[in-house]
């Protein structure tokens, strides 16, 4: 490892760490907002433009100690996670000018849980994936309960802490266990120990935990409960933050250690995750079949969309150039579907002192707000999966993985998820669409920031919907140019 | 001829309808109209001026996602192009014959109409299978949207079951389409959607018969056959009169031809030897859809059930595995595009004139408008099979190939062209005929807009009767194709 190539595979993280310092720094001097707020876009824009020189030159990638691996894939996901992170905060501007007390520190804590969620795609050792999972987490505690005047995000904070921190804890545990039986940290020698009682049980059980926490990280059956209570209490910019970085960042460090680990070769450990997907991708949506509240809607979806993605998971042990491919495609349509819908309704809510995310709120919005609407029905059709969207090609990466992997029994319940998804999506469709009575009030102090940033996703989605093949194509140069 | 640049012009003209909103109300009608008879003149022209080498009248291919080997192939061959030619006829028919039914939002109202013709035409024409899968959903969410924005009273529950039903068949073809591009792949090492290389898959009889079942139950529920109607009323019914309009005349046969296009040539064998489940769901639409038009008090539900007689015509023709048969089949499309267009756009056109579409509401209205009850009796006529014109002669064609295949089930298809001649003259009977209805005074007659359409349809329901010739030499160059050439 040359001086030069760690330089340049750690240049993303150095950069974000000091813009971190530069803005608390900053804070400390005078409380400015604007400043702030622009220092932090500096520095997210800053950490994604230092990717760009190290994607030519990483190659297989690069090891900066035995903890971290840099290289194609978790570039691709660093900048999805920045650029969730910059949307985020170009929305955000209007929502911590008007509602929030301490509006500094709101940024501070995005850079961080950025950072964290920033660590997890390197992450080759259990060491660094606590780290980065730890900082991303307590950011997102705060951010969760950042409006501390409010009950809602109040109560969601406390319930995310104590939860996730349980969550963490049963992780490392499970760790424990692991390190326990195979004598390492590392993915690439935890491997199944055989031949001893002791390893084998210890194995197993520390997996049982292991799997029990980051289950419950991603927000899988029968780990979910914490999900649709958190994503209502917290401000919608915030759950649309929580629901896509803090979920694929713990998605993509499963993925490394399935590969690395050969964890999969366990016969007991790949019934029990596929009976969590399984359920999840029925479960999530059965239950968003009954709700009201749009975001409580997307939480029950999100626990489907994660169970769907688990196919991906499967595919990864088996072919990690298929599996990470679909994995990427996927995460990228579900984030700019989650933020679209998120980002709807955050910009909408700045009309009133509630967040307005009920079906009722949105029934005949077509007709107040065409920009919102167009971008809440392109996502809701994306996050259905029906073609001419982002979500259509990422399900159809799904559908073919598990057909190449011969997992029929994922695909029909994939295909039997959607099909009871539809409905909901629908109903949001169908409220949005629906002819208002009376007068039609098109005011609004929404800023032409917000809707512009939200309907940049909107068009994304349909764009990449109807024409993916740069993304596919950028994907598998990476993936090649990483060595799988 | 291009198909990619008909479908492109469609999608653009959407674009412009909605946007000439703007300058003036009317405007988006004018829009539609203008681009679906310059698209009528088109596939005329192209008709006229003959196929190419090969028997081709366009074709296209251009790559799309090379990843999983999906290009946009599109090809208009015989029975696309005349399809075609229905589609754009009938979406200046739909124009028209809702020019003054929405009041608000026209821009999107068109919009709308002109997007869901875009995806039909992208069906007609699709040789790729991801792309025929794409434009099958491109046409149906703005059909939705038709439906749940300015449907009648009951549209919430309509479009939603619309959806339902078509999404979910549709995610079940998706599956076989994934399953056989992938056994392709498997044997032979070639990442490809194309239905001309796809045709050279090798399946095992069991895979195929599965796979066949996956795209049949798709396009039987389009079509639709019993027992996967029920979607068909309700959105039907609740549909403005467009909306039906395009339902009835063009959506129903993009089932019909995805049964003639992809499920007999890409699983000849499984097909054949599934032609008395095929042939016995076709009979029985005709005798269930036959006795529930009777049943009906509402105008516009009774016709929505005897399509789905009609198209039990369809599905019996092509299960017939004959000449005869499979060219029955063919007319009865046409036919029944042309003449249930016209009597979904009489009941709009009473809806709109009386506020109701129970039959018991009406009666004796002839003698209110004697040109829209005249225009009536000749649809209903022509619905019945009369001979000389079109639907006869498909009808007819049908029976004729289904009795080589079995007669049992040929004399219980015959028994439907009788209910159809109950409930077609029980719809006259009740609703123009008998003592006027002295809670209707007064109703305006038909006037030049509304009758040079009709006059339109009486014309080519005429031509197709005389003949159709015309129609049948168009499907020379399929017949092979299917299987079923003499």
């Amino acid at each position: 490892m040359t001086m030069q190539g760690a330089m340049l595979a750690g240049l993303p993280y150095i950069v974000l760490a000091s813009g971190l310092l530069v803005v608390m720094i900053g804070v400390a001097i005078r409380r400015t907002h604007f400043v702030a707020w622009s220092l932090t876009l500096l520095t997210l824009l800053a950490t994604l433009v230092c990717h760009l020189p190290g994607y030519e030159a990483l190659g297989e990638g690069t090891a900066l100690t035995m903890l971290f691996h840099v290289d194609g894939v978790s570039y691709v996901f660093n900048v999805m996670f920045v650029l969730a992170a910059i949307f985020t905060v170009v929305i955000s501007y209007q929502y911590v000018q008007e509602r929030i007390r301490f509006k500094e520190e709101f940024y501070l804590l995005l850079l961080a849980a950025t950072f964290g969620s920033m660590v997890l795609p390197a992450a080759t050792h259990f060491a660094s994936l606590i780290l980065g999972l730890e900082i991303l987490s307590i950011s997102l505690y705060a951010m969760v309960a950042y409006p501390e005047k409010a009950r809602g995000p109040l109560e969601a904070g406390l319930k995310y802490m104590i939860l996730s921190g349980v969550g963490s804890t049963t992780i490392l545990f499970g760790m424990a266990l692991i390190y326990a039986a195979s004598g390492s940290m590392e993915f690439a020698s935890v491997g199944p120990v055989s031949g001893s009682v002791e390893g084998d049980t210890f194995y197993l059980i520390g997996h049982a935990f292991f799997w029990s926490g980051i289950a419950f990280k991603l927000s899988l059956v029968p780990f979910h409960i914490w999900t649709p209570d958190v994503y209502q209490g917290a401000p919608a910019i915030v759950t649309g933050f929580v629901a896509t970085v803090s979920k694929g960042a713990v998605f993509v460090v499963v993925m490394r250690y399935v590969m690395e680990s050969d964890v999969f070769t366990s016969e007991a450990i790949t019934y029990v995750v596929f009976l969590i997907a399984s359920v999840s991708m029925i479960v999530g949506n059965i239950l968003a079949l009954q709700q009201k509240n749009l975001k409580r809607l997307l939480a029950y979806s999100s626990i489907a969309h994660m169970g769907y993605l688990v196919i991906a998971l499967f595919l990864v042990a088996s072919q990690p150039a298929v599996g990470f491919e679909t994995a990427i495609v996927y995460l990228a349509g579900y984030f700019v579907m989650t933020l679209a819908a998120f980002g709807v309704i955050s910009v909408l809510s700045f009309d009133s002192e509630r967040e307005l995310a009920t079906i009722d709120d949105i029934t005949g919005l077509l007709w107040r707000r065409p920009i919102l609407s167009a971008t809440l029905i392109a996502a809701a059709l994306s996050l259905a999966g029906i073609p001419l969207t982002m979500g259509f090609i990422a399900k159809f990466y799904l559908f073919a993985a598990g057909v190449e992997g011969k997992m029929w029994t994922l695909v029909g319940l994939l295909v039997l998820g959607s099909a009871i998804g539809i409905y909901y999506y629908l109903r949001i469709i169908f409220a949005v669409t629906s002819k208002p009575e009376g007068e039609i009030d098109r005011s609004t102090s929404s800023s032409w920031t917000g809707i512009g940033a939200v309907a940049v996703l909107g068009v994304a989605t349909i764009v990449l919907g109807v024409y993916p093949t740069p993304l596919v194509d950028l994907v598998q140069a990476l993936l090649q140019a990483s060595g799988f | 001829m291009n198909a990619l640049l008909l479908i492109s012009l469609l999608m653009a003209a959407g674009v412009v309808a909605w946007a000439s909103e703007r300058i003036r109300p009317n405007l988006p009608n004018w829009v539609a109209l203008t681009t679906f008879v310059l698209a009528t003149l088109w596939v005329v022209f192209a008709w006229f001026s003959g196929p190419h080498e090969g028997g081709l009248y366009a074709e296209q291919s251009y790559r799309w996602i090379p990843r999983f080997g999906i290009s946009v192939i599109l090809k208009v061959d015989g029975l696309s192009l005349m399809l075609i030619g229905l589609t754009m006829l009938l979406g200046a028919v739909a124009v028209v014959s809702s020019w003054t039914e929405t009041s608000t939002r026209r821009g999107f109202f068109q919009f709308n109409i002109l997007w869901v013709m875009a995806g039909v035409v992208g069906v007609f024409s699709a040789f790729d299978l991801f792309l025929f899968f794409f434009f099958w959903e491109v046409m149906l969410i703005p059909m939705y949207f038709l439906i749940a924005i300015w449907g009648h009273e009951d549209r919430s529950y309509a479009s939603m079951k619309f959806f339902l039903f078509t999404q979910i068949s549709g995610l079940l073809m998706l599956v076989a389409i994934v399953a056989l591009v992938w056994i392709h792949y498997s044997t032979h090492g070639v990442l490809s959607f194309d239905y001309n290389t796809l045709l050279g898959a090798e399946l095992d009889g069991p895979v195929a018969r599965l796979l066949m079942l996956g795209f049949f139950v798709a396009f039987i529920t389009k079509l639709p056959s019993v027992p996967l109607h029920t979607w068909l009323p309700d959105a039907h019914t609740q549909a403005p009169t467009a909306g039906s309009v395009i339902l009835a005349g063009i959506m129903l046969k993009t089932g019909a031809y995805g049964i003639i296009r992809f499920v007999v040539t890409l699983f000849p064998e499984a097909s054949r030897d599934f032609w008395i489940y095929g042939m016995a769901l076709g009979v029985a639409s005709i005798l269930y859809g036959g006795f529930m038009a009777y049943s009906q008090s509402d105008f516009k539900r009774l016709v929505a059930y005897s399509s789905i007689a009609h198209m039990g015509f369809v599905l019996v023709g092509v299960y017939s595995f004959n000449e005869l048969g499979m060219q029955g089949a063919i007319v009865t499309m046409i036919a029944h595009g042309f003449s249930t267009a016209a009597l979904f756009m009489m009941a709009g056109a009473l809806q709109e004139r009386l506020h109701t579409r129970e039959m018991s509401k009406m009666g004796g209205l002839w003698v209110r408008a004697p040109r829209m009850g005249a225009i009536t009796m000749f649809f209903v006529i022509a619905s019945v099979g009369m001979p000389g014109l079109g639907n006869f002669i498909g009808e007819f064609l049908v029976l004729l190939g289904a009795f080589q295949k079995n007669v049992f089930l040929t004399v219980c298809a015959a028994l439907g062209i009788v209910v159809a001649a109950v409930y077609g003259l029980s719809l006259m009977q009740r609703s123009f005929q008998g003592t006027p209805n002295p809670d209707v005074p007064e109703m305006r007659d038909f006037a030049f807009r509304e009758m040079s359409v009709m006059i339109v349809l009486m014309v080519a329901l005429v031509w197709l009767g005389i003949y159709p010739q015309h129609v049948l030499s168009m499907t020379d160059a399929l017949l092979p194709i299917l299987g079923v050439a003499p």
